[in-house]
């Protein structure tokens, strides 16, 4: 089965590697660097692109948000990419380097509570309070009173609740730790909204990466950890049922991602956070990841070739984002998106 | 050198002689000049590294500076780096690693040295090698599927079964945490210290054991009378190397230990090290005082590392001297 499946995916990666354009040397070469939450995406879409529009090249290095956005200051890149927006240090630091940055909302995604309960089936039911005290370690074993409440008729066991956390600096828990934040004083206080924080529950231990959170989660029977929405879905891993604000069970789909993204249709740079959106069947948990770009564009034609691309990712490019399990930016965030992108000057 | 030029000079002169002494002189000078310059780029190299090391590390030396080495808060984001609880995994891991490899080690040596028949020993050893030749990150691979759960369901429950009295192994069990990072490592050094100590013990030379036998001495006598006091000083550098890499194993240990930057008196609990901090948050990192923060703690290991060498070659220093002084 994995054997099979390796050689697929060896197969794959073959076939592309043979099936790319052929490059010329009169073509645009367009380098970006950052978010490897987007990675999956961008090499779809650019992929996609460059199949249909000649005389581009694009390189996009999958080396983390922070990578991105130093390469970005430091001129190195076209572009950056991070799934969280640049903060006022290092805005004035890109600002000081080469003048006003562009930031646009090219991906949205979802971030999913994954456990291990071995006999539990079904979707374990979280309410955020519930989720908050998990994490600020004041429930320590699954069978807690409060948890069983929430799950009536479902067998929990008496097992001890380790918290599986991102040891690496990331978007990802920049986003968990402010849902968190909104939906607990205690956490707020205590803790904070961060892309590292320093974790409460005595029993959590840290691991880098969506997969070794996800390793960590499925090795360890009672063990509750973050993880986004397409690596939960692509590995089958177990994720709960989260109360939102208006009070329903949410899974997270593509469908509770988009009620929650469209809840704030005026999305920018400084007021980015879509997590515990209102709504009916709004998923509590989702973001944007950001792309960065120059204002001011030294080279003509390079300029006219990154604004091209950047405006189909956000619009027609939205279509691949479902065929990797993210979510495509609802129609009143594209156009957001492309109103940014008519300031790009050369 | 001197020695050298005078025979040369005594020897006859002749053209074709001179000529070729001429030649040989000159490779002389060359293979000198090569091996000289090898050396002293070794060093360089060190010292530049140590010097890069610490450029990058100053601004985090002068702003965050000594008290990092007694605070164990670690919490990039709001300007904590505390970092004794990455010296106190360091070293705690490393010291389980040693323990455990070491006697096992040392034995399987002796055994595939001295004891086994040449027939089974050289598999054995081939395969001992070839153990030391797997990625780390293999090793992290295997220690996360495969060890840890072994830990969780097995080991730890029944080292608080039988030694819980202790506060060293109270608490829940996780099965990533000091211990198993230890025994992982313990698992990885042990290639080094077997494969070093037995080319050692098939160094010592044959009259050493011959003169014990024929003083009747019994195999175990030989062993520990004859054998091991000689290999002893070889044996202590080995420890020494299988050490270093234990300190500055990054990937494997990230992957076992549990990346919880806390300091617990039990070894179930997780914790943290030097290299796989950096390891984890390298790239991520921004900001300079918090990337300032990741080489100084580079640099930190790089000490802790050179100060455990120095420390070992004192030991093997001691020991010769007293050995040498039981001699005489």
């Amino acid at each position: 089965m994995h054997r099979s499946r390796m050689l697929l995916i060896s197969a794959a990666f073959v076939a592309l590697a043979f099936a790319q354009p052929q490059a010329s040397r009169a073509d645009t070469q367009i380098t970006g660097a950052g978010s490897s939450f987007d990675f999956p995406f961008f090499s779809r879409a650019f992929y996609e692109y460059r199949r249909n529009h000649g005389g581009i090249q694009i390189n996009y290095q999958s080396i983390g948000s922070g990578g991105g956005i130093q390469q970005f200051t430091a001129k190195t890149v076209d572009f950056g990419a991070s799934d969280v927006p640049l903060n006022a240090a290092e805005t004035k630091a890109a600002q000081a380097a080469n003048g006003p940055v562009l930031q646009v909302p090219v991906a949205l995604g979802a971030e999913v509570i994954a456990y291990n309960l071995p006999d539990v089936s079904g979707h374990v039911r979280l309410s955020a309070g519930v989720l908050a005290d998990i994490f600020l370690g004041k429930l320590t074993t699954w069978d807690d009173a409060r948890i069983a409440g929430l799950n009536q008729g479902v067998h929990l066991p008496h097992l001890p609740i380790l918290v599986v956390h991102r040891a690496d600096s990331s978007g990802t828990t920049y986003i968990f730790t402010d849902y968190l934040s909104k939906v607990s004083s205690e956490w707020k206080q205590k803790v904070g909204t961060a892309k590292s924080v320093s974790w409460p529950a005595a029993s959590s231990i840290g691991a880098k990466g969506n997969e070794g959170v996800a390793g960590q989660v499925r090795n360890m029977p009672g063990a509750i950890g973050y993880v986004e929405l397409a690596y939960a879905l692509e590995n089958n891993i177990s994720y709960a049922a989260l109360q939102n604000r208006n009070g329903d069970f949410v899974l997270a789909s593509v469908d509770t991602v988009r009620r929650a993204a469209a809840q704030r249709p005026d999305v920018s740079p400084s007021n980015f956070s879509i997590v515990d959106m209102a709504g009916r069947d709004s998923y509590p948990i989702c973001g944007y990841s950001w792309a960065m770009l120059w204002q001011n564009q030294a080279d003509k034609s390079k300029s006219k070739q990154l604004m091209d691309l950047f405006r189909w990712l956000v619009t027609a490019g939205q279509s691949y984002a479902d065929q990797v399990h993210y979510v495509a930016l609802p129609a009143n965030v594209q156009a957001v998106a492309e109103k940014a992108l008519a300031g790009i000057r050369s | 050198m001197a020695t050298e030029s005078i025979e040369i000079a005594s020897l006859p002169r002749t053209t074709t002689t001179a000529v070729r002494l001429r030649g040989a002189q000159l490779a002389d000078r060359l293979v000198v000049g090569f091996f000289g310059l090898a050396a002293w780029l070794v060093l360089l190299v060190v010292a530049a590294l140590f010097v890069t090391l610490a450029i990058a590390a100053w601004p985090a030396i002068k702003t965050v500076g000594w008290p990092a080495l007694h605070s164990a808060l670690w919490d990039p984001n709001n300007g904590k780096f505390g970092v004794l609880s990455f010296v106190f995994g360091t070293l705690v891991t490393s010291g389980i690693a040693l323990l455990l490899a070491g006697p096992v080690g040392i034995g399987a040596a002796l055994v595939l040295a001295e004891v086994a028949p040449k027939r089974l020993a050289g598999p054995v050893a081939m395969l001992i090698e070839l153990l030391a030749a797997v990625p780390s990150v293999v090793f992290g691979i295997w220690g996360l599927f495969v060890l840890a759960p072994v830990m969780r369901g097995a080991i730890e429950p029944a080292l608080a079964r039988t030694l819980g009295f202790l506060p060293l192994f109270q608490g829940y069990f996780f099965g990533v945490g000091i211990l198993t990072a230890g025994v992982l490592l313990a698992i990885m050094i042990l290639p080094t210290i077997a494969a070093i100590t037995r080319d050692i013990f098939e160094a010592v030379p044959a009259h050493q054991r011959e003169g014990m036998l024929a003083l009747g001495a019994t195999k175990w006598e030989v062993l520990a009378r004859a054998v091991i006091p000689y290999a002893r000083s070889g044996i202590i550098g080995a420890l020494v190397l299988a050490l270093g890499r234990a300190l500055g194993e990054a990937i494997a240990v990230a992957m076992v230990i549990g990346n919880k930057p806390a300091i617990s008196a039990s070894l179930f609990s997780p914790g943290y090290s030097l290299a796989s901090v950096v390891a984890n948050e390298f790239t991520e990192a921004t900001g300079q005082q918090y990337l300032a923060v990741l080489v100084g703690i580079g640099s930190l290991l790089f000490v802790l590392s050179m100060l455990v060498n120095v420390a070992a070659r004192l030991l093997v220093w001691s020991v010769g001297r007293s050995q040498s002084a039981a001699r005489a």
